[in-house]
């Protein structure tokens, strides 16, 4: 890295994720840029001093974490720094970074680990941010997270969402796992292993509790569950089906799609149990409910007009209104955090597409190339979206930038994945 | 380390213990311009593991999770157990429909008249999807054709107490493929005795 040309030309560009991609912290995604002239700030991300021996690749971490975004173009050093050195900024201009990270990670006498980092900013030649954070070992991971969620926040003025989790299923022969890891898709850790189908986790907003639909019983059943404790509990089993979990954004209720009085019905019930509340009635089958952000209304699916088409009802039961009209099949609605953004998928031509609508009134976007798109689940800042699709016969989960053109794959052993929801910030 | 450092890292630490759950510690860096070697003792442990349970309060990973494992069923519940199930238990279906076929209804028939002949006899009715589209509207389609079967057994005069409607909306395909020999076999209600 010598030539001091800014920005970086577009080859060397692809050189770096290339090099991103092969690094062992980035091995679980892989990234997929399309189109072209993605303004992205360039930033040097240095390895910290001390992570050999810590055994985490934090700083590869944070920059896949960057990368990842599509809002940055993160490299290492070509030098050893820390968050003590003294730095030459203009010179680190120069060499076209607009900020540099330097850091270290030492253990503790208590067995934990203090990661200390340091943000400058090569353009104003300012230091913007300086931290230590102390950790255990089993955090190591998510302690680098957070670092690239302090400096997506200092440089964007928006909140990362790099130290969140994703939940999702896995089905491998006859067995079907509920996992629960890091937005990178690195850490995984299973919450949940059955021999019958899992389907739909949705996240308790503290983080703390998934719900999901289990067929061990032989039929569809709501439990909620403790991902710490592992405590689980059935929430409803009633006659007939129960399904489409979903948590109000204050956590004191969910709505659950019954189908205890014959065809499928959305009722809410206390999230700590209890009596279901029939939300309306209609006359065909009314099912994937959530909640707006605000909790004043839930958006659902509902065939009362023919074909499945997305809805929204106030959270009293009324009124209702049709949200969706392009297409014959419309299902899986999700909300963006700031209630502005429809996501769903609709079924054009035999293929199933991953599309977004402006709330307040806009036309339909596609946002894949891929013909069984599912499933979509909004990032908690907003800025990308995790769905299922299907590539070379398998079941994949993705990311997509919310204008399509940043594109990773989760990867995985080969089994199948599915049923993505992108947890909340903190945990 | 001078004292007044010393003294404000003890604050911070004590601060941080106070919030007893958070396993992250951030201080600014200037706080702190050496490393911290206050032991809260009793942490180390926690290190090593990566379940929640069992970790002492303030040495809890986040990152935990804990697992649950179900045990596997016995063989008559299967994944594939459905396969089995004779042809003259199975209700077939049109795409995206949960009208129930003349060619069935004489096999609903016969199961109304078992059904009737002794009342303490129970049946599930299992309805299936094929599995383009949402797994949860699948899940419902697969109610509604299960409610279908339910409610002309009902029609024929069968208990209701004597029948669920149940879904597996996709979930257990009787036929693997992604074609529509596949699906038209995926489209279906199961008669289950109980």
């Amino acid at each position: 890295m010598a030539a001091p040309s800014a920005p970086w030309p577009r080859r060397r560009f692809l050189a770096a994720l290339a090099a991103a991609a092969a690094a062992p912290a980035a091995a679980q995604f892989r990234v997929e840029i399309a189109g072209v002239g993605a303004t992205q700030v360039p930033v040097v991300v240095a390895d910290l001093r001390g992570e050999a021996a810590a055994g985490v690749p934090l700083a590869s971490i944070v920059r896949a974490d960057l990368q990842r975004s599509g809002l940055f173009r993160a490299s290492p050093a070509n030098q050893a720094l820390d968050e003590t050195s003294k730095l030459d900024l203009a010179e680190w201009r120069g060499r076209g970074a607009d900020a540099v990270v330097a850091g270290s990670v030492t253990r503790l006498a208590d067995g934990r680990f203090d990661v200390r980092f340091r943000l400058w900013d090569a353009v104003r030649n300012q230091e913007l941010l300086g931290q230590s954070k102390v950790v255990l070992a089993a955090d190591l991971r998510l302690a680098a997270h957070r670092v690239a969620d302090e400096i997506h926040e200092k440089l964007t003025g928006e909140r990362g969402v790099y130290a969140t989790r994703i939940a999702y299923v896995v089905h491998a022969g006859r067995r079907f796992t509920l996992h629960v890891t890091d937005a990178d898709g690195e850490g995984g850790q299973v919450a949940l292993a059955s021999p019958e189908p899992i389907i739909s986790p949705a996240w308790s907003p503290d983080g703390r509790r998934l719900a999901y639909v289990s067929f061990e019983s032989q039929k569809a059943v709501v439990w909620v569950q403790d991902l710490t404790t592992g405590q689980r509990r059935m929430l409803a089993s009633f006659r007939g089906s129960n399904s489409a979990p979903a948590w109000s954004p204050d956590g004191e209720r969910l709505a659950v799609t019954l189908s205890q009085d014959g065809l499928a019905q959305i009722y809410t019930m206390p999230a700590a149990g209890g009596a279901p509340v029939r939300l309306m009635r209609s006359s065909g089958i009314d099912t994937e409910a959530v909640y707006a952000p605000d909790g004043r209304s839930l958006y659902f699916v509902s065939d009362r007009s023919g074909g499945p088409q997305i809805y929204r009802v106030g959270a009293s039961g009324s009124p209702v209104e049709r949200i969706t009209f392009d297409g014959n099949y419309n299902v899986s609605p999700a909300i963006s955090p700031d209630g502005t953004l429809l996501a769903y998928v609709t079924r054009r031509s035999g293929a199933f597409k991953l599309m977004t609508q402006e709330l307040a009134g806009g036309s339909p976007q596609a946002l894949t190339d891929t013909q069984h798109d599912e499933s979509p689940s909004f990032a908690p800042n907003g800025r990308l979206l995790v769905y299922a699709t299907r590539a070379q016969g398998a079941d994949v989960l993705m990311t997509t930038t919310l204008d399509g053109r940043i594109k990773t794959r989760l990867l995985s052993s080969g089994a199948d994945m599915r049923e993505p929801a992108w947890g909340p910030f903190g945990r | 380390m001078n004292k007044q450092t010393r003294t404000g890292w003890r604050l911070v630490a004590t601060l941080a213990a106070l919030a007893v759950l958070a396993g992250c510690e951030t201080t600014k860096l200037d706080e702190t311009t050496a490393a911290p070697v206050e032991s809260r003792g009793g942490t180390a442990g926690g290190a090593a593991g990566t379940g929640g349970a069992g970790a002492t309060a303030a040495g809890t990973p986040q990152s935990g999770v804990a697992t649950v494992t179900l045990p596997g069923q016995g063989a008559a519940g299967g994944a594939n157990a459905a396969m089995a199930a004779p042809s003259q238990r199975i209700v077939y279906f049109d795409f995206d429909s949960f009208v129930i076929k003349d060619e069935f209804k004489g096999m609903l028939d016969g199961h109304a008249r078992a059904l009737m002949a002794s009342r303490g006899k129970r049946m599930a009715i299992e309805g299936h999807a094929d599995e383009r589209g949402s797994r949860e509207y699948n899940l419902a389609l697969g109610q509604k054709r299960a409610e279908a079967v339910a409610r002309s057994l009902q029609l024929l005069g069968v208990g209701e107490q004597q029948l669920e409607a149940v879904s597996f909306g996709e979930e257990r395909p009787a036929v693997q493929g992604s074609d529509e020999a596949a699906w038209a076999a995926n489209r279906r209600a199961e008669l289950k005795d109980r």
